[in-house]
């Protein structure tokens, strides 16, 4: 296959003698990190704290996710537990954390450390999975969850509903700052999967009707700590 | 004629008198483009953001060799096998190896327009493996036997009951007519396949060369279980996917979406690197990523169309363009549909027999001012009708150019001509006018003016 590669580098060095024009542009073209150009031009999210909680209270209102805004862990713990009774969730997977434990085992229900045991079969049994997070994106609604925040890959797609409990510090104004705290933390050792989840699974294929609920989770809680 | 060409004309001319049809098109994107308008409406300046991803783009097409062998490195140093495929037969060969060497028994597939470029699923299922699409759009296309109507909303022309009996045929359901228990139907019916088949195949959004992950953007969440559940993913990518900075999908991301589905973001953006690392409890074994070259060097070698390059499939283009919207997906018979397929698919299958599809744009300019990436679109399709004239030009095109250029640059020859051709253009209106047949049968030709345009200015400015 060797062969195919320096071919098809040998077309692009070939194909690149010759120039382009740059694009039409409306601006001049800035200098500098995309997010930090295109800061002023993307949607807000928020210059101090309480403005990105409040735009991503709002976003994830018209995404038909649920916000739970919780003071401390053991609340936490309390608002899964009346969702698991509610809900009247047989099963929950949950990841093996510091911060889920004692929300697990709070639960009324049987309650499974998935990424501990891992069985795909097992999963998709399970009526709730419940993850952390990497970071919370204001500006989008959306939450970044990675295989190392959230027990694997499978454990926040393949349950009916997922749950991320988060503090409320993981709040990140806008998808830039987002994707830079992922690369400080992790650096070249990233996990093999970051995944933002922008709201419960949804299609529009059926005559661009929106249906939640495709293949993922129908719901997705949030449960805000601080 | 060729039968391309041929096909085209008979198709688009059926579709454009099914006012039906037409009238259900338009009503599912009428709500695309009431989100569309309220999510850009967020974007502080939508018209400075598209220069900004047109820029991610452009710096890293043009600098491609340096970006692809960057983005080659870091994806192979995570642990991910790169094979490269100079066309669509190579690519099939490598997939169907992989497949062989596995022994995979149920290999199932998310959404991937590059496979239905290279059509993966005919050769799988003819050396004897099954495949099955899991995104709903493509599910419902593959039991219809069809190809994508539309390359971001796959079956947005077919009618609920029609998927209902699709489904009671195949799936033995109950008829029902909410979109809500179809799509449930099919969630039941693909979560076991999930579970249990061994491969899973996926496309590839972005290919970012400071990390080496690929960046897929969906909404079912499909694409997630296909790349957890099987213990092999192949990924399979067009080269000009690649993108310099994790950074760069700050932008790229959210206008995606909105461009495309008017959403803030899609419901899942994920990013893989390498198979299941150590200390993980679940991902496949194997991660292999198929780049494919399949004419994009010859785009690539055009700088005066290489943005054409730039195209997230968004399907913006499609969405906005009245001939779409009016002849339907399928009559173009392209894998990409709409402006930036007639733009592509000449470069990609040959002028000669695909130029009819740079005819198929009224020239508004509404694709242009939808693209994302700032792609020229319709300025690209009057390129490639100057560059098939070129090529091959007909006898028409050598008589009337020449013809023309001898007129023009003789003042007293264009005016008399202009004389006689106002004299006698009523009788022209009864005559069958060669080559202007498909134009005359639709239109009254204007009543010739007493003067000409010239002899008016004259006499205006004395």
């Amino acid at each position: 296959m060797s062969d195919a590669r320096s071919d098809i580098f040998a077309r692009i060095r070939e194909a690149l003698k010759v120039k382009a024009p740059k694009p039409h542009l409306k601006g001049e073209p800035v200098a500098g990190k995309t997010s930090a150009v295109a800061k002023p031009w993307l949607p807000d999210g928020g210059e101090s704290a309480d403005a990105s909680l409040a735009i991503l209270a709002e976003q994830l209102a018209k995404l038909k996710a649920v916000l739970i805004r919780v003071p401390d862990q053991a609340a936490a713990a309390k608002a899964v537990a009346e969702l698991a009774t509610a809900k009247n969730w047989q099963k929950v997977a949950y990841h093996g954390h510091p911060l889920l434990r004692p929300v697990a085992a709070a639960l009324p229900c049987e309650a499974w450390e998935a990424d501990a045991s891992f069985e795909k079969q097992k999963l998709e049994g399970c009526d709730a999975g419940l993850t952390t997070c990497e970071s919370i994106v204001a500006q989008l609604g959306a939450i970044l969850v990675s295989s190392a925040s959230s027990g694997g890959r499978a454990l926040s797609i393949l349950p009916h509903v997922h749950v991320v409990v988060a503090e409320a510090g993981q709040v990140v104004p806008d998808l830039g700052s987002a994707l830079a705290l992922a690369k400080a933390r992790h650096g070249d050792q990233m996990p093999s999967m970051l995944s933002f989840i922008t709201g419960p699974s949804r299609t529009g294929d059926i005559e661009r009707i929106l249906v939640l609920g495709a293949h993922g989770p129908k719901e997705l809680y949030l449960v805000l700590v601080g | 004629m060729d039968d391309s060409k041929a096909i085209f004309l008979k198709d688009a001319t059926v579709n454009a008198a099914d006012g039906d049809q037409r009238a259900f098109i338009r009503k599912a994107l009428g709500g695309y483009y009431t989100n569309r308008d309220l999510q850009k409406a967020r974007y502080r300046d939508w018209e400075r953001a598209r220069d900004a991803a047109s820029m991610a783009k452009w710096s890293a097409v043009n600098d491609l060799a340096n970006v692809l062998e960057k983005f080659v490195g870091n994806f192979e140093r995570n642990g991910g096998v790169v094979h490269w495929a100079r066309d669509a037969a190579e690519a099939r060969a490598i997939i169907l190896k992989i497949a062989e060497d596995n022994q995979a028994k149920a290999i199932v597939k998310s959404k991937c327009m590059t496979s239905e470029e290279i059509h993966l699923n005919d050769a799988l299922e003819k050396a004897g493996f099954g495949v099955v699409e899991s995104d709903l759009g493509e599910f419902i296309q593959q039991l219809r036997g069809e190809a994508p109507y539309h390359f971001v909303f796959p079956c947005m022309h077919v009618k609920r009951e029609a998927i209902s009996e699709l489904f009671t045929k195949h799936l033995g359901t109950a008829p029902t007519d909410s979109p809500e228990e179809l799509t449930m139907i099919a969630r039941r019916h693909l979560r076991q396949l999930y579970v249990d088949a061994d491969i899973g195949i996926t496309g590839a959004n972005f290919l970012i060369a400071e990390t080496g992950q690929i960046s897929i953007t969906e909404n079912e969440g499909n694409a997630r279980l296909t790349a957890a559940l099987p213990r092999i993913h192949i990924a399979l990518s067009g080269i000009e996917k690649v993108v310099n900075h994790l950074d760069d999908l700050s932008v790229l991301l959210p206008m995606l979406a909105t461009a495309g589905a008017g959403q803030p973001m899609t419901c899942y953006n994920t990013l893989y690197s390498g198979p299941r690392k150590k200390g993980e409890c679940d991902g496949p074994e194997q991660f292999h990523l198929v780049l494919l070259d399949n004419a994009r060097t010859r785009i690539l070698a055009d700088p005066e169309q290489r943005d054409a390059l730039h195209c997230i499939r968004c399907g913006a283009c499609l969405n906005v363009c009245p001939i779409f919207k009016n002849i339907g997906g399928l009559a173009y018979g392209t894998t990409y549909q709409g402006p930036i397929g007639s733009v592509i698919t000449p470069h990609l299958r040959g002028l000669k027999q695909w130029n009819h599809l740079s005819g198929a744009s009224s020239l508004c300019g509404a694709c242009t001012d939808a693209c994302p990436v700032r792609i020229d679109l319709h300025h690209h399709l009057l390129h490639n009708r100057r560059n098939a004239t070129k090529e091959s030009p007909t006898l028409f095109d050598q008589v009337f150019h020449h013809g023309f250029n001898f007129v023009i640059k003789r003042p007293w020859l264009f005016a008399t001509g202009g004389r006689i051709f106002r004299a006698t253009l009523p009788l022209l209106q009864k005559l069958p006018i060669p080559y202007m047949g498909a134009w005359m049968k639709t239109r009254d030709l204007p009543k010739a003016p007493a003067q000409s345009f010239r002899d008016q200015w004259k006499n205006q400015n004395v």
